[in-house]
């Protein structure tokens, strides 16, 4: 698994670092989105695919092949 | 365009309609017949504007998503909820305005509700439930949970983050209650709406002056940087005190309803862990969705949904109660489920205006469901379910008053 973030789109909302904290982070200046693990291990697939389908930004993609 | 103003729109069904008194948790029988005829319908607004009412989950999902729905309400033809003047600006900030202007203001004020500096809050949240339960309890076996309960938490937290004095509270939760009541009328809820964006614009000016550690005192730090005027920055303020209590508060109190009247759910949240509150919290904010009459939207473009073609300058409203109810998307939609898990409601809206203080609000609705019953096992209804005030007249669904006694 591959993840890439958009941070131009992200709106800060917090769900992905609320689903998968260990994946996902906030910037603490203006809440964009820090991507902490790009490539993360097998426990957290679960958890990133819930990110990317309840991110409201549409700014999680996963590349599910790489 | 598909309406104008010769389109007769007096056939069509009207939205928002009134729910059934027997079911005060449930969205209006009326709007569920449009939404079992479909995912888009036509309907009338009390303005009588026609527009379209969108009741799907997926296709509300799709629509808030896309940027060719528009929320600024100076366009010509965006959904007002009310008769009245088309306003030449935003009086509440970045909510009725488009990116990338809305991004750069949302942004501004992003950083106290991140996930992490939310959880930080926990403790000083946790003090706050408890001293307001510490106080019910020491006085008459009597309360009115809204006055003395769900109204004063949310309230001391976000002027705390805010750093607007809580001494000012009956000042400004009079004046945005009357701005959130749809039966307000025009002069009155705009002299609210004047005083506060006064109070506020006062407020910005005093931080600049003797800044300390909150988002008023950051904001009047912008004004002076010229990254903002301080007209913006008062109404950035006014959105975030009124949008940070009102919903909050609607939800202890509308869910500690819904609880009392589901006695087997509330033993789980009492019994419950961490998790289980989690769980309780999200099923609660789907299963009551407090916003209701539907989020308002303009098309600028045209847009093919569902089998349908929403014209360029069509309005549109996305009516969220009816979303978490989709039996497409979750099982038995109609039950109060607290083990349900389900994290994919539409409570906070979809997309890049996807409500900005919903970490927050979370914890807050943790920290009160997690505490309350468990601190007041014997907490019931002093009066008949079916004799509660609900807000049928509000923006945002709740009750004016909740009578306990314990
Ligand atoms: C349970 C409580 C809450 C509910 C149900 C709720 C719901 C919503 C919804 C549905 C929206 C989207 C509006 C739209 O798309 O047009 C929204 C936006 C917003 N909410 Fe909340 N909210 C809650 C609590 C809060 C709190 C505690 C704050 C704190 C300040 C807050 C601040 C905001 C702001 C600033 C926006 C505008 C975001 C934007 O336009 O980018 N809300 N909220
Ligand atoms: S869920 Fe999406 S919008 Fe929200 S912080 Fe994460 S990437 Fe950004």
């Amino acid at each position: 698994m591959k993840i890439t973030v958009d941070e131009d789109k992200c709106c800060g909302a917090g769900q992905c670092a609320l689903i998968a904290p260990e994946v996902f982070d906030q910037r603490d200046e203006d809440g964009v989105v820090v991507l902490l693990d790009a490539a993360p291990g097998e426990e957290h697939h679960g958890a990133v695919r819930e990110s990317a389908q309840v991110c409201p930004a549409a700014a999680i993609t996963v590349d599910e092949d790489a | 365009m598909t309406d104008t103003a010769a389109t007769n729109t007096a056939d069509l069904p009207e939205y928002p309609a009134p729910r059934d008194a027997a079911c005060p948790f449930d969205p209006a029988p009326a709007a569920r017949a449009e939404q079992a005829a479909g995912a888009l319908r036509r309907v009338r607004m009390p303005t009588g504007q026609a527009v379209w009412l969108v009741t799907g989950h997926a296709e509300q999902r799709t629509l808030l998503g896309d940027a060719r729905l528009s929320s600024d309400v100076t366009n010509e033809n965006y959904p007002l909820p009310v008769d009245r003047p088309r306003p030449e600006e935003s009086s509440v900030g970045f909510i009725l305005m488009d990116d990338p202007e809305h991004a750069r203001l949302r942004r501004m004020v992003a950083s106290p509700f991140t996930v992490k500096r939310v959880q930080a809050l926990r403790p000083a949240v946790q003090r706050i439930v408890d001293e307001r339960i510490d106080a019910m309890l020491a006085g008459p076996n009597r309360a009115d949970l809204v006055q003395d309960f769900a109204l004063p938490v949310p309230s001391l937290v976000i002027c705390e983050l805010l750093g607007v004095p809580y001494a000012d509270y009956d000042f400004f939760q009079r004046n945005s209650a009357a701005v959130i009541n749809r039966d307000t009328p025009l002069p009155d809820r705009d002299a609210a709406m004047g005083a506060l964006f006064s109070y506020l614009a006062g407020l910005v000016d005093d931080k600049a002056g003797s800044p300390a550690d909150d988002v008023l005192s950051g904001l009047a730090q912008r004004v002076r940087d010229g990254e903002i005027d301080r007209n913006e920055a008062a109404k950035i303020g006014v959105l975030l005190l009124i949008a940070g209590h009102e919903t909050t508060a609607n939800m202890i109190a509308l869910g500690t309803v819904a609880l009392l009247e589901h006695p087997a759910q509330l033993e789980r949240v009492r019994e419950g862990d961490e998790a289980t509150v989690a769980s309780a919290v999200e099923e609660l904010l789907r299963y009551l969705t407090v916003i209701q009459s539907g989020l308002r939207r303009v098309a600028l473009e045209d847009i093919e949904v569902a089998g349908e073609t929403i014209r360029a300058g069509d309005g549109v409203l996305l009516g969220l109660e009816l979303g978490n109810r989709d039996a497409r998307v979750f099982e038995d939609p109609d039950t109060l489920d607290v083990h349900r898990g389900a994290r994919n409601h539409s409570a906070f809206g979809f997309g890049v205006h996807q409500c900005l203080g919903q970490q927050l609000a979370r914890m807050e609705l943790q920290v009160a469901y997690g505490t309350l019953y468990k601190r007041i096992p014997s907490l019931k209804l002093a009066v008949d379910a079916a004799e509660l005030p609900f807000k049928h007249d509000g923006q945002v669904y709740g009750v004016y008053e909740l009578p306990v006694t314990w």
